[in-house]
């Protein structure tokens, strides 16, 4: 089991990492999700070793693995673009690991056409890397980090660099492989559909620090922040405030007054759900505005609403017969499962 | 759209009249017919004794110079391609002296240093009361070695620097967490990546060392002859010309056949395998290990770079003996006397040129050279720019890279041969030295103008004219800009190589005009402390004005990585 307490970084005077804990059991698949810059991939750095933490320790089954070089770490490292070695062949790729190890030729070699099978380029052994395609590298990079069976696997935004039809045929891949091998690993990602479909547990980042853990349902179900929301792309957030009236909690917003069973006071910002909302009046709380524009993704449509001073953008299946822009629209929503509340600090 | 046709018609013309005329003369000498029959000349050059000791004693001293320069050259590239440090911009523009400083004031720099009377010796005689100077290095083969190495260094440091400081350190990282430890990390990754770029700059390294001529002539003396020296002896003291033509002709095969294969491997370097930029894969001098090592290392490269230099310019304001001045008194310790001599003719002689003349005569030289070669080169970089795919440019782009591997002193035996009769007579004609400058130049900035040219995609162009400027104003505002820099540092190049051109010119110039190396190499090799003063001072001011040409190109180099 992988323990990361209090890691610390920082480059000069930017601080990449400010206090990150959070733990990975066996055979578990931890995702790191956070924008670019915030400082996923140097955690990854520090956990392989390559550079030192500030602060903080990593520890392996109870062990500190503080002053550790990389080789010794027993683990493996995917990394974005791949660094696969231009000046050999995929066998000597993948086999690298593998005779650091002083395993025997045999041994390589079975492991070499196992591991190739495993990631489905049955076949390769004698490809030059720089000939293969981006999702070929992709395999093979992955066939080397896997190949001498490290205990625990981190891959850097593995499916950053390929085109989205690709990467979403992928991540279904990569997660049977991880299934399979029983691979206890971690994944930095910035594409939360990614870390939704690959991740039992995902780790949240913004600017070094750890925003929320939760299971993917969770962390869709109920954001730990604004800046969580924001980041699921759930943008409809609105100032509003909590009062007591006559032993009543009500929330007062442009949504109007609400009763309502959060325990902050004062003032908050209110989350609109945008997959909440629904055409047939059945909901508590009524949404009047004038419909401002659709936009048509395929599977569903979204449109975007002017609700008092507020903007708004509403999710419905594509199915959904909608008025035209102009029109006025007035939706209902339940907010037992439609709002979400933040205090303001 | 001009044809390429027309573009090469002048660079052509230059090289079949200037080039691949007097070489044909050479091999025209060597191979034809003689007293005893067809390759007379060249065959009894062959089969002599002395032929196959200078040849070894080339090959010898070559590899020994390449080995001992990738050994200072190597970690030197590590340092600079791997850390990131106060001062080394500075340090990295420092390096480019020796690449361009006059072979003749690098071997008297070394002599000061150095020699029977060099600051070393002296030193060591004054410390311990010896009689005589306890190194001898000039006239030795250290002394040749360590020249050699001042020299090249830079050459490893640039392609092997450039070229590691460009690998994608996660190669790296990535053999480190499968397991390897540095060694391994070393030996099967970094090392199999570098070995095309080192092997490139062992082998421009070699073809330097190896056609050396100003260092071997003042540092080795009479003890030690290259081919290079050789050929020079046979033609100016000996003027046995087709011995001279037949050691040419070895001399050309070896260089030609050294300059193709550098051209092979280097084409290979350029093989893109994930080049990262800098900024990217430098790190700072964190902890002892590093700093102690970088310490040792710009120490190291300072006292190279620098000493030999520092100590060329104090001997020539330092006057150690009165009683050996010819004429008047002069006063010991710190004197300009060595600099005020120089525009006096002391000795009445008809073929004596005031060295200030010679000073004048280089820089008039120097300035044909900069309006030739640029008048040469702008159309073949033009067209070189242009398309790569281009059948004329195809067969243009290494018979442009000939000259640079043909050796200096082969160049002027050519025109010896070739210029002093008809068709083209030109023995007493100024132009011959500007034109086999020219020669040597040229070439180098078609290298220098063609990325620059070539970095103008024609959107560029297409786009300003879409943002409605009118073709003059295209010119103007983006070629002229974009090129402007290119064009001066390839002005500057060609300028600082005609300032120091030494093996050609030597062969060529005329005695009552030489131009500083010329009268720099006479005065070392007359006695007297007056004539080595003159030599040095002479030297020190051909060091100020090339270190100025120097700082100019670095200052105004745009791309990063840089083309010998």
């Amino acid at each position: 089991m992988l323990q990361i307490i209090d890691i610390h970084k920082s480059f000069g005077s930017t601080s990449a990492l400010q206090g990150i804990s959070f733990e990975v059991l066996p055979a578990e698949i931890v995702a790191l999700l956070g924008p670019s810059g915030c400082g996923k991939s140097t955690l990854l750095g520090i956990i392989a070793g390559l550079y030192p933490p500030d602060q903080g320790e990593i520890i392996w089954d109870g062990k500190s693995l503080t002053g550790i070089p990389p080789h010794q770490r027993g683990f493996g490292l995917m990394f974005q673009d791949y660094a696969l070695f231009p000046h050999m062949n995929v066998r000597r790729n993948i086999a690298f690991g593998l005779q650091v190890l002083e395993q025997s030729p045999a041994e390589v070699e079975r492991r070499v056409i196992e591991t190739l099978e495993l990631v489905g380029l049955p076949g390769f052994e004698k490809r030059d890397v720089n000939t293969l395609s981006g999702g070929e590298q992709q395999r093979v990079a992955l066939a080397r980090s896997l190949a001498p069976h490290p205990r625990l696997l981190m891959l850097d935004e593995p499916l950053g660099s390929l085109d989205r039809s690709l990467r979403e045929r992928l991540v279904v891949d990569l997660k049977r492989i991880l299934r399979e091998t029983q691979q206890t690993a971690i994944y930095v990602t910035h594409d939360q559909e990614e870390a939704f479909v690959l991740a039992d547990r995902v780790v949240v980042m913004r600017s070094g620090k750890v925003e929320q853990i939760g299971t993917p349902q969770d962390i869709y179900c109920s954001p730990a922040s604004p800046f969580v929301a924001r980041f699921l792309d759930m943008s409809n957030l609105i100032p509003g405030e909590i009062v007591m009236e006559n032993g009543q909690a009500l929330l007062i917003s442009t949504l109007g007054r609400l009763p309502i069973s959060h325990p902050a006071r004062g003032a908050v910002s209110v989350l609109i759900r945008p997959d909440a909302a629904r055409l047939d009046g059945s909901g508590d709380v009524q949404l009047a505005g004038m419909l401002l524009d659709h936009s048509f993704r395929g599977s569903s449509q979204r449109i975007r609403m002017q609700v008092g001073d507020a903007t708004l953008s509403f999710e419905f299946p594509t199915s959904t017969l909608l008025p035209a822009p102009g029109a006025n629209l007035t939706l209902s929503l339940d907010p037992e499962q439609g709002l979400l509340v933040f205090p303001v600090s | 759209m001009l044809s390429p046709w027309l573009l090469w018609l002048a660079p052509l013309g230059f090289l079949v009249v200037f080039y691949f005329y007097p070489l044909s003369s050479i091999l025209q000498i060597s191979f034809g017919r003689g007293d005893a029959g067809w390759m007379a000349a060249l065959w009894e050059t062959v089969s002599s004794a002395s032929t196959g000791r200078v040849l070894g004693f080339t090959v010898w001293q070559a590899v020994l110079s390449t080995l001992l320069t990738l050994a200072v050259g190597l970690p030197a590239a590590y340092l600079f391609a791997r850390y990131q440090f106060p001062g080394k911009a500075l340090l990295q523009a420092l390096t480019t002296i020796p690449f361009v400083m006059p072979t003749l004031v690098v071997a008297a720099a070394f002599n000061t240093l150095l020699g029977p009377r060099g600051w070393l010796n002296l030193a060591l005689m004054q410390l311990f009361s010896l009689e005589s100077p306890p190194i001898a290095l000039s006239n030795s083969l250290a002394g040749i070695l360590l020249a050699h190495i001042f020299y090249n260094t830079t050459i490893v440091l640039r392609m092997v620097g450039d070229f590691w400081s460009h690998i994608d350190p996660r190669l790296t990282q990535a053999a480190q967490v499968l397991g390897a430890n540095r060694w391994r990390v070393f030996w099967q990754v970094t090392m199999p990546l570098l070995l095309p770029a080192i092997l490139a700059a062992s082998l421009l390294v070699f073809i330097f060392d190896f056609s050396s001529f100003g260092v071997i002539l003042l540092l080795g003396g009479p003890r030690f002859a290259t081919l290079e020296v050789e050929i020079y002896t046979q033609t100016v003291n000996l003027f046995n010309l087709p011995t001279a033509a037949s050691l040419a002709a070895i001399q050309l095969a070896c260089t030609l056949g050294l300059t193709i294969a550098y051209t092979q491997l280097s084409g290979r370097v350029s093989r893109p395998l994930s080049l990262r930029p800098k900024t990217y894969t430098q790190e700072r001098l964190a902890n002892w290990r590093s700093k102690l090592f970088a310490g040792g290392m710009l120490l190291l490269l300072l006292t190279l770079f620098i000493l030999p230099l520092l100590s060329l310019a104090l001997r020539s304001v330092t006057n150690l003996d009165s009683s050996r001045l010819d004429t008047q008194p002069a006063q010991q310790g710190i004197t300009l006397d060595f600099y005020r001599e120089l525009s006096v003719n002391r000795r009445q002689s008809m073929f004596y040129a005031p060295p200030t003349s010679a000073i004048g005569l280089s820089l008039g030289y120097a300035g044909v050279t900069v309006l030739l070669s640029l008048l040469l080169g702008l159309p073949a970089a033009w067209s070189l720019a242009r398309s790569a795919t281009n059948p004329m440019n195809r067969l243009m782009d290494p018979l442009l890279m000939l000259p640079l591997g043909t050796s200096a002193v082969t160049l002027g035996l050519g025109f010896i041969v070739a210029l002093d009769q008809p068709p083209l007579d030109l023995r007493n004609s100024w132009a011959l030295i500007p034109l086999a400058h020219t020669l040597v130049a040229f070439p180098f900035v078609v290298r220098n103008l063609t990325p620059a040219l070539r970095s103008i995609r024609p959107q560029i162009r297409q786009a300003a004219a879409t943002l409605g400027a009118s073709p003059g104003k295209v010119l103007r505002t983006i070629d002229l800009p974009l090129v402007g820099r290119s064009l001066l540092v390839a002005a500057v190049f060609a300028f600082t190589i005609s300032l120091g051109e030494f093996g050609a010119t030597a062969m060529i110039a005329h005695p009552e005009y030489p131009t500083v190396p010329v009268a720099i190499y006479r005065f070392i090799s007359q006695p007297g402390a007056m004539n080595y003063g003159q030599a040095l001072a002479l030297s020190t001011i051909m060091m100020l004005i090339t270190s100025l040409g120097i700082l100019l190109i670095e200052h105004l180099r745009v791309a990063e990585v840089g083309e010998f």
